[in-house]
C-alpha cells in the first residue's frame, strides 16, 4: 500500500491530471470553434489520431518535440481540409462524413504503425520542461504545474486567445452568427462558407495539436487507437460548455481527475481492474449528461449545411 | 429540444418521375455500385503507396472469401451481419443514430458465451439455445435503454450518449470475460469454449450452421414490419419529420424507445447467433467492429433490408477474405476500415451529385462556386 | 402624408436601373424582362400578389441571386452585384420581410455584424453610428437590448439601422407593414419620409393597395414575373384613390379577377379597403362553452416564447382571433390546445372535460383539430402520397387500416372524396404531396382537419403566403365552419384577416394574453395596435 498523501504522490497525481486534460482541452477548443459556427466535427477522433501518429513519427525521426508538434498540427489541418470540402463546400451529411473521417484516421494510422513500427514499438524520451522561475521551486505544485513542457503553456495561451476571439473580435461575432443564424450573416454581407471553412481548418489544427500532445507529452509513444474516445468526450465538453472557454478548461480537468483517480485507486488497496479504470471517465460523462440532460444546448444551425435562399 | 443533427441526415429517396425505367435502373446501379468501385480503386492506390502489392492482396481476398470453402465462411458471416444490418436500418429509418452498436454486440456475445455453457448442463439443448438467444437479445436491447430514455425524455443527443455507452459497455464485457466468465482452466482471458456438439447444427452437406436460417427469417419479418404495416408507416412519418409525427399524434417518446430497443435487440441477436453457431467463446479485448463495417452498406441499400442483402454478401467476402489476405500481405487488418470509410465518402459525394442532377442545379457546389466567382470578382475590382 | 412633396427637390436621374432583368428557377419564371428605374428621394412601391416575383427582384438587387438575363445600372454604370457584400458596397440596404436579426444577440452585436474593418469589435464607434442613424430615422433604439426582447416595430427599426449602417443610398423594405400595428405603420411612414428628404431612394414592397397609394411616389405592378404597369410620379398625383385602385387591380389580376371572388372580396383581399368584420352571424354568450384554458403555462425554448398563465374561453360558433408578433407564444398556444405540448401548470378543458393529460390522438377523437402554420415540415410528409397525407391522422384506424394492414380501396375512396370536395389540384391522389403548390398543400391540410367531425379548430396563420384566390377560399372555409357552429381559435399575423373574421381579438405578447378587444366597431385594428404597442418590453421606447 502506498501512502497517497506524500508530496511526491500528490505532485505525480497533479501531473497526471494535466497530462490527460491538455489533449482534451485542445480538442475541445477546436470543436468549440467549429460548433459555434454550426459545424459538427464528428471526425475529431480521427484527426487527433492523425496528429498523434505524425507527431510521434516526426519526433522519433528528428528528435525534435517542436517539429513533432508542428507535424501533428499539420496532420490535423490536412484532414480538416477533406472535412471542409465534403461538409462545408458540398454540404454532405456531417455525421456520415464524421464517422468516415474517424475510420480513415484510425485505419491509416494503425496500418502505417503496424507496417513501420509494429515489431519495434519504439518509445520517446522525456520532453524538455520549461520551468517557471521561482514558482517551479514551490513544493508539490512546483514540480507538477510549473515544470511542464512549453507546449502546456502554449495550450493555455491558445485557450485564452480563442476566448478573446470568440467574444471580442469581428471574426468571432461572425463565427457565432454563422452558428446561430447563417441567413443573418449572409444578409449582413458576411460569408458563411468562408467563415465556417476558416474555423473548421483551425479546429483540425487544434485536434492535431491535441493528438500530438497526447502522444509526445502525455504518453511518450504512439499506439493504434490511443485516443480511445477523447475526441468524443471533446464533443460532450463542447456541448456542455456552450462556447465558454473557462468551462472547457474546467470540464477537461474534471476529466483529467477522473482518469488519474483510477490510477491512484489502483495503486492503493482498492484493486480495481484496468477495465473499470478505463471506463471511469465515460461513466463520469454519462452521469454529467444525465444530470445536465435538460441544459445541453447546441447552436440552432449545428450540423445543417448552408445554402443561400433555402429555409 | 429538437435535434438539429438528426434532422440533417441526407437520406434522400431516388428520383421517381420523368425518367424511363431503363435509365432509372442504370442510375440506381451507378449510384449504388460506383461508390464501392471507386473505394476499391482508391484502396489500390493506398496499397501501392504503402508498398504492398494490390493484385496479390485482392486475389487473396477472392481466394479466401469465395474459392474453396470460402463461400461457406462468407455465408456463415452473413448470418450475424444481416441481423446487424436490420438492427441499424430500424433506427436509421427513424433518423435516430444508434452508434453504440459495438457494446450492444459485445454484451450480447459475452452473455451468451458466459451463460450457455452453464445452461447446457441443466437443460435440453434446444431450451438452452432458446434461453441463450433470448438473453443475448435482451442484453443488446438493455444497453440502448439509457440513451433511448434520455432522448425520449429530454431530447439528449443520442449520438453522444450511445457512443459513451459503447465505451462503458465494451469495458463491462471485458470485465465479465476476465472476471466471472473467465475460463478457470487457462490463463488467457477468455470464456469457456462451447463443445462443437453443443453448438448450432450445420446444414447437411455444408459447414454453414442453421443461424443463417434464423437470421433470414427474422430479417424478413422485420422487413414486412417496416414496409407493410401501419407501424412501418408511422415509423416513416416519424423518420421524415419528428415535428409531423408529433402533429399527427404519433407517440414520439414511445417510438424512440421501440426503435432503440428493437435495434439493440437485433444486434444482440446477431451476436448470439454468431456465438452459438460459430465462435463458441469470447476473448477479452476483441471487438470485431461489424457495426461500422456494415454502416455504408445499409445506406447504399437505401435502408431497405432486401436491397442491403447483396451488399452484406459483398462485405462478408471482403471481411472473410480480407482478414486472411491482410495476414498474408503483412498488413494490419484495420486496412478494411479504410476501405469502408472510403465507401462512405464516395457514397455521400455521388449522392450529392445525383441530387443536384435531379433538381436540375449546377454541379458546382455553392461554396466552391462562390469561391470561384469571388476570385473573379476581386480581380475585376482590383 | 408622404414624401411626394420632397421628391421634386432631388435630381430625377435614377440611382438604380434594372434593365431587362430575367430569372428562371426550375419550373418557374420568377422574373421576365423587367426594366425599372429607382429615383433618389422617392418611394417606389412594388405591388403584386404572393408569387408575382417581387422577392426575386429584391434578392437580385440585394446580391442574393444573380439575374439570368439583363443587367443592373447604378448611376448609369453597368454593375455586377455578386453578393450581399457588394450590394452594400454599392449603397443598397435591404430590410427583409423575415427578421434577419439574431435573437440571442444584442442590438449592437447585430449591427456590428456588417462591420468589416478592424480585428476587434469596436463597440464605441458602433454606438455613435447608431446614435447618428437613430437621429436620421427619428427613433430611439436601445443598443444593449437583446433582439428577442424587442417589439416588432423596434426590430424593424434595428433592421433599417442595419441596412443604413454603411450609408446606403437605396433602402429596400420588403413587406414591412405586414404585422405592424397601425401606430407603428405611422412611425415607419415618418421615418421613410425623413429618409427621402435626405435624398435616399426607397423601394417599398407591399401587397396592400391602400399603402401603396398613401406612401408611394411611384408605383409598379408585377404579375407572374412580369412588370405589368408602372405609374410615374406625375400620373400618380393626378389619380383619385378609386381610379388608382381600378387601374392597379386590373394590372394585378387581369382577367383572373372574377375567379378570386366578388368585387368586395377583391378590394378587401388586396388591401384596397380597410378591413371590416364580414361575418354576419355571431355567437351568443349563452352558446355552449367548448374550449376552456385555465391559467395554462408551457415551457419557453431559446428561440420562442411558451405561454404563461393563459386563460381563454371559446364558445360554439365563436371565432377568437389571436394577434401578436411572430414567436411570442402563438405556436405554444396552438400546440398546448392540440396536445402537442404539455402544460406545466393549468388545465385545458374540452366540452367541460379536463383533457390536460390527453395526447394529440385522444384530443383529435374528441373533435379538436389543429391546422399548423408549418405546412411543409409539420403538416405533411412530402415524400408520401396525397392520399396517405390526407389520412395521416387515421393511420392504423378502421376502416382505413385493418389488422395493421392498409386497406387501399377505403383509403383511395376517402382521398378521392376529399380531393374533390376541397378542390385540391393534384395530378393524382398517388402523387407526392411535396410536389403540390403551397395553396394546394393548405387545402390538403384543411381537408384533413375539417373531416371526421371537428368541433374546435385552431388555425395558425391559415392564409400566410398564399395567392389571393386561395386566401379568399380559406377565409370562407373558416367563416362557414364557424357559422355551422364550430369553434375557431384563429392565430394570425394579418390584422386585416383578424378584423374580418373574429368576434373577439386577443393580443398575445411574450407568451401572455395582454388584452382583448371586442370586434364590434371600426376601431378594432387601432385598439389591437394599442395593446401591441403598450405591451412592448419597456416604457419610453416608442414604436
Amino acid at each position: 500500500m502506498i501512502d497517497i498523501f506524500t508530496t511526491t504522490f500528490i505532485a505525480t497525481f497533479i501531473a497526471g491530471v494535466i497530462a490527460s486534460a491538455i489533449p482534451l482541452v485542445l480538442g475541445s477548443l477546436g470543436e468549440t470553434l467549429g460548433e459555434q459556427s454550426g459545424v459538427l466535427n464528428l471526425g475529431i477522433e480521427g484527426m487527433m489520431l492523425f496528429g498523434a501518429y505524425f507527431g510521434f513519427v516526426t519526433t522519433l525521426e528528428t528528435n525534435s518535440y517542436f517539429l513533432g508538434l508542428l507535424a501533428g498540427i499539420a496532420a490535423g489541418f490536412v484532414m480538416s481540409i477533406l472535412m471542409v470540402m465534403l461538409n462545408i463546400w458540398l454540404g454532405l451529411n456531417q455525421i456520415v462524413i464524421g464517422l468516415a473521417l474517424t475510420m480513415i484516421g484510425g485505419g491509416i494510422t494503425s496500418v502505417l504503425y503496424f507496417s513501420t513500427y509494429g515489431q519495434t514499438t519504439p518509445r520517446l524520451g522525456q520532453p524538455d520542461v520549461f520551468p517557471i522561475p521561482v514558482l517551479s521551486d514551490l513544493p508539490v505544485v512546483g514540480s507538477s504545474i510549473f515544470q511542464q513542457p512549453l507546449a502546456f503553456w502554449i495550450a493555455l495561451v491558445l485557450a485564452f486567445v480563442v476566448s478573446v476571439v470568440l467574444r471580442n473580435t469581428n471574426f468571432g461575432l461572425r463565427v457565432r452568427a454563422a452558428g446561430q443564424n447563417p441567413n443573418s450573416l449572409d444578409a449582413a454581407g458576411g460569408n458563411v462558407v468562408r467563415t465556417r471553412t476558416f474555423v473548421a481548418l483551425l479546429g483540425g489544427a487544434f485536434a492535431g495539436f491535441g493528438g500530438a500532445y497526447l502522444a509526445l507529452m502525455s504518453a511518450g509513444t504512439f499506439t493504434p487507437f490511443m485516443t480511445s474516445g477523447i475526441g468524443y468526450i471533446a464533443i460532450v465538453v463542447t456541448m456542455l460548455s456552450r462556447g465558454r472557454i473557462l468551462w472547457v478548461i474546467a470540464s477537461s480537468f474534471v476529466y483529467g481527475i477522473s482518469v488519474s483517480v483510477g490510477t491512484v485507486l489502483q495503486l492503493t488497496s482498492f484493486d480495481l481492474p484496468t477495465d473499470v479504470i478505463k471506463m471511469l471517465p465515460f461513466v463520469a460523462v454519462m452521469i454529467t449528461l444525465i444530470v445536465f440532460a435538460r441544459s445541453s444546448y447546441v447552436p440552432p444551425a449545428l450540423g445543417v449545411p448552408y445554402t443561400r435562399g433555402a429555409r | 429540444m429538437s435535434n438539429p443533427i438528426s434532422d440533417a441526415t441526407g437520406m434522400i429517396p431516388l428520383p421517381s418521375d420523368g425518367q424511363s425505367k431503363l435509365s432509372k435502373v442504370m442510375e440506381t446501379l451507378v449510384r449504388t455500385i460506383l461508390p464501392v468501385v471507386l473505394a476499391l480503386l482508391t484502396s489500390v492506390v493506398v496499397l501501392i503507396v504503402i508498398g504492398k502489392d494490390p493484385w496479390f492482396f485482392y486475389s487473396e481476398v477472392f481466394r479466401y472469401g469465395v474459392m474453396g470453402n470460402g463461400w461457406q465462411q462468407t455465408i456463415r458471416l452473413m448470418a450475424p451481419l444481416l441481423l446487424y444490418s436490420a438492427g441499424l436500418i430500424v433506427v436509421f429509418r427513424g433518423k435516430l443514430w444508434n452508434l453504440g452498436y459495438d457494446a450492444q454486440y459485445l454484451l450480447g456475445s459475452v452473455v451468451v458465451a458466459g451463460f450457455s455453457p452453464m445452461l447446457i448442463e441443466v437443460m435440453p439443448l434446444w431450451a438452452a439455445f432458446t434461453v441463450s438467444l433470448i438473453m443475448g437479445t435482451a442484453a443488446g436491447a438493455a444497453w440502448t435503454l439509457l440513451p433511448a430514455a434520455l432522448k425520449a425524455r429530454y431530447g439528449t443527443n443520442e449520438i453522444i450518449t450511445t457512443l459513451m455507452m459503447s465505451f462503458i459497455g465494451i469495458g463491462i464485457s471485458n470485465m465479465l470475460v476476465r472476471g466471472p466468465f473467465q475460463n478457470p482452466d487457462i490463463h488467457v482471458p477468455q470464456t469457456r469454449v462451447l463443445p462443437v456438439a453443443d453448438m448450432f447444427p450445420q446444414i447437411p452437406g455444408t459447414r454453414i450452421h442453421i443461424g443463417i436460417i434464423i437470421s433470414v427469417v427474422v430479417v424478413l419479418i422485420i422487413h414486412l414490419l417496416l414496409t407493410r404495416t401501419s407501424f412501418g408507416l408511422r415509423l416513416d412519418v416519424f423518420g421524415s419529420s419528428p415535428k409531423t409525427a408529433l402533429h399527427v399524434g404519433i407517440n414520439s417518446p414511445q417510438m424512440i424507445l421501440i426503435l432503440f430497443i428493437l435495434s439493440g435487440a437485433l444486434i444482440g441477436l446477431a451476436a448470439s447467433v454468431d456465438m452459438l453457431g460459430y465462435q463458441g467463446n469470447l476473448r477479452a479485448n476483441i471487438n470485431p467492429g461489424y457495426g461500422a463495417a456494415v454502416l455504408p452498406f445499409v445506406f447504399l441499400g437505401r435502408l431497405n433490408i432486401l436491397t442491403t442483402i447483396p451488399f452484406v454478401a459483398f462485405y462478408c467476402i471482403l471481411d472473410t477474405g480480407g482478414r486472411l489476405a491482410s495476414l498474408d500481405s503483412g498488413l494490419d487488418t484495420h486496412f478494411l476500415m479504410i476501405v469502408i470509410a472510403l465507401i462512405l465518402v464516395f457514397m455521400s459525394v455521388i449522392e450529392y451529385f445525383g441530387v443536384k442532377k435531379d433538381l436540375g442545379q449546377s454541379y458546382l457546389p455553392p461554396g466552391l462556386r462562390r469561391a470561384v466567382t469571388g476570385l473573379f470578382d476581386r480581380g475585376a475590382r482590383a | 402624408m408622404n414624401a411626394r412633396s420632397a421628391a421634386a427637390t432631388h435630381s430625377n436621374t435614377p440611382v438604380v436601373s434594372m434593365r431587362h432583368v430575367g430569372k428562371v428557377f426550375p419550373g418557374v419564371i420568377a422574373n421576365d424582362d423587367i426594366t425599372l428605374d429607382i429615383r433618389p428621394g422617392r418611394v417606389h412601391c412594388l405591388l403584386g400578389e404572393n408569387g408575382a416575383g417581387k422577392s426575386t427582384l429584391i434578392s437580385i438587387l440585394a446580391g442574393m441571386q444573380q439575374p439570368d438575363t439583363g443587367w443592373i445600372e447604378i448611376d448609369g454604370q453597368k454593375v455586377n452585384i455578386s453578393s450581399p457584400r457588394s450590394a452594400m458596397d454599392y449603397g443598397i440596404g435591404v430590410v427583409y420581410q423575415h427578421s434577419t436579426l439574431i435573437s440571442t444577440m444584442t442590438v449592437l452585436e447585430n449591427l456590428m455584424l456588417g462591420v468589416t474593418g478592424g480585428a476587434f469589435l469596436n463597440r464605441e464607434s458602433a454606438r455613435s453610428r447608431l446614435t447618428e442613424i437613430s437621429a436620421m430615422l427619428g427613433v430611439e433604439i436601445d443598443p444593449d437590448a437583446e433582439a428577442a426582447d424587442l417589439a416588432l416595430g423596434q426590430q424593424q427599426q434595428v433592421e433599417i439601422a442595419k441596412a443604413m449602417w454603411k450609408g446606403s443610398r437605396v433602402l429596400i423594405l420588403d413587406e414591412p407593414t405586414s404585422m405592424l400595428a397601425p401606430q407603428a405603420i405611422a412611425d415607419l411612414d415618418a421615418s421613410v419620409e425623413r429618409l427621402t428628404k435626405d435624398g435616399i431612394a426607397v423601394i417599398f414592397i407591399t401587397h396592400k393597395l391602400r399603402e401603396a397609394y398613401s406612401m408611394g411616389d411611384e408605383v409598379s405592378v408585377l404579375r407572374r414575373g412580369r412588370l405589368i404597369a408602372s405609374i410615374d410620379a406625375e400620373t400618380l398625383e393626378g389619380l383619385s384613390e378609386e381610379k388608382f385602385t381600378n387601374a392597379v387591380l386590373a394590372a394585378m389580376f387581369g382577367d383572373d379577377i372574377s375567379a378570386i371572388g366578388d368585387r368586395n372580396d377583391v378590394e378587401l383581399l388586396s388591401g384596397a379597403k380597410v378591413a371590416t368584420k364580414v361575418r354576419t352571424k355571431s355567437s351568443r354568450s349563452d352558446e355552449k362553452l367548448v374550449l376552456h384554458l385555465a391559467d395554462v403555462t408551457t415551457p419557453s425554448t431559446p428561440t420562442e416564447f411558451g405561454v404563461s398563465n393563459v386563460s381563454l374561453k371559446l364558445r360554439a360558433g365563436e371565432v377568437i382571433g389571436v394577434a401578436g408578433i411572430d414567436g411570442h407564444g402563438q405556436s405554444a398556444l396552438a400546440e398546448v390546445v392540440a396536445g402537442q405540448v404539455r402544460a406545466t401548470s393549468g388545465s385545458v378543458f374540452l366540452d367541460g372535460d379536463d383533457v390536460t393529460k390527453l395526447g394529440v390522438r385522444a384530443r383529435q377523437e374528441l373533435g379538436l383539430r389543429y391546422v399548423t402554420d408549418d405546412r411543409l415540415h409539420e403538416g405533411i410528409v412530402t415524400d408520401l402520397s396525397v392520399a396517405l397525407n390526407l389520412l395521416l391522422k387515421q393511420i392504423g384506424k378502421l376502416p382505413y387500416w385493418k389488422r395493421g394492414q392498409i386497406s387501399k380501396p377505403d383509403v383511395d375512396a376517402e382521398a378521392t372524396r376529399l380531393v374533390e370536395a376541397f378542390e385540391i389540384r393534384t395530378p393524382s391522389i398517388h402523387a407526392r404531396a411535396g410536389a403540390l403548390s403551397g395553396g394546394n398543400i393548405q387545402k390538403l391540410l384543411l381537408a384533413r382537419e375539417l373531416s371526421h367531425q371537428p368541433t374546435v379548430v385552431v388555425f395558425n396563420k391559415p392564409t400566410y403566403g398564399l395567392d389571393l384566390k386561395t386566401v379568399n377560399r380559406v377565409r370562407k372555409i373558416v367563416k362557414d365552419f364557424a357559422e355551422q357552429g364550430g369553434a375557431v381559435l384563429l392565430i394570425s399575423t394579418d390584422l386585416d384577416e383578424l378584423v374580418e373574421l373574429s368576434d373577439r381579438v386577443a393580443i398575445i405578447s411574450r407568451g401572455r394574453l395582454v388584452g382583448e378587444v371586442e370586434n364590434n366597431s371600426p376601431d378594432t385594428a387601432r385598439q389591437v395596435g394599442e395593446f401591441m404597442v403598450g405591451s412592448a418590453h419597456s416604457e419610453g421606447n416608442h414604436v
